[in-house]
């Protein structure tokens, strides 16, 4: 495996979704190319720092408006 | 061949700790984790509940939309972003999956089909907005764009120089600039922690699809924190 066959496989590696040859030729890689080492590290390290990460919170009155919503039209579907 | 990356810039030993725990430098990379499965999240009596709720529990229901009310408002904000857009998509989500509630098979995990509805709304939406920009079926480009021509140290953990409202900000704003259908992948599968197949169930596309969309993503992704986190980055 080459460089570029490092960058299309990040996302399978990372997933643990290789199969075992291929894995093994994407880590002998690596051992020979801090570049690709390196590059595997950061996009984990991506992949990693996003997980269930806040990045919106519900608002307060947001909040308030979907359960009175929820309530209403909940109460008028059962009429 | 010569490295396709090109400049990697000051190597430093702490970096290639990282994320591999203190494993030796020489050490290539740890064995993968496959991705997390929604099921760490789900709780013990949530079947209790979806049966009550089916039964016309409202207070049963209710408690269910109370444990996943901000998920769901994260993953709509984060396919739409526009908050009037996120707020509508929650709302009709729910209604529905209460409506709906009946035909729930009980083989998956409530919060995943309720994730599924939702971003569907939350697509609906987004494609009104934007009907000339957002299609799940248009083919992907050339992969050039996301090719990284050079890797640069990002230091030992490197979040850790951001408070973190700013690390909010920055994340945030990085999923901002992503086109919808690669966000909308990346947001299933790598924020709220769907399986490959799960996402390419509620998105109606392929596996291969979603794999290809991830993979684009999260280089992406990697490209625009590296702005960041870099030594010396924009901090």
């Amino acid at each position: 495996m080459n460089c570029d066959g490092v960058i299309r496989s990040v996302s399978s590696y990372i997933d643990g979704e290789l199969g075992v040859a291929v894995r093994e030729e994407f880590e002998v890689h690596l051992k020979g190319c801090k570049g690709c080492t390196i590059f595997v590290q950061q996009t984990q390290f991506t992949v990693k720092i996003f997980y269930n990460a806040d990045l919106a919170d519900l608002p307060a009155e947001a909040r308030s408006r979907l359960h009175e919503t929820l309530r209403r039209r909940i109460g008028e579907s059962r009429k | 061949m010569a490295c396709a990356i090109l400049a990697v810039q000051s190597i430093q030993p702490g970096l290639l700790r990282y994320l591999a725990g203190n494993q030796a430098e020489t050490r290539t990379l740890s064995t993968p984790n496959p991705h997390r499965l929604p099921s760490t999240i789900a709780r013990e009596d949530e079947h209790l509940l979806v049966a009550a709720a089916k039964s016309g529990d409202a207070a049963a229901f209710e408690e269910l939309v109370n444990r996943y009310e901000r998920k769901i408002f994260r993953l709509t904000m984060n396919i739409t972003r526009n908050r009037e857009d996120a707020e509508d998509s929650m709302q009709d989500a729910f209604m529905k999956a209460y409506s709906h509630l009946g035909g729930f098979q009980e083989d998956s995990r409530f919060y995943t089909w309720l994730v599924r509805i939702a971003a569907n709304e939350a697509l609906m939406r987004l494609r009104k907005r934007r009907p000339n920009q957002f299609s799940l079926d248009e083919p992907i480009e050339s992969d050039d764009d996301v090719i990284p021509q050079e890797i640069e140290d990002w230091g030992p953990s490197p979040e850790q120089r951001y408070a973190q409202s700013e690390m909010r900000e920055i994340l945030s704003g990085a999923v901002d600039q992503l086109q919808p259908d690669f966000r909308v992948v990346f947001v299933l599968r790598d924020v709220e922690g769907l399986s490959t197949e799960e996402t390419a169930a509620a998105l109606e596309i392929s596996t291969a699809a979603v794999k290809s969309r991830l993979l684009r993503a999260r280089l992406k992704l990697r490209q625009k924190l590296q702005r960041y986190f870099r030594q010396g980055g924009a901090h």
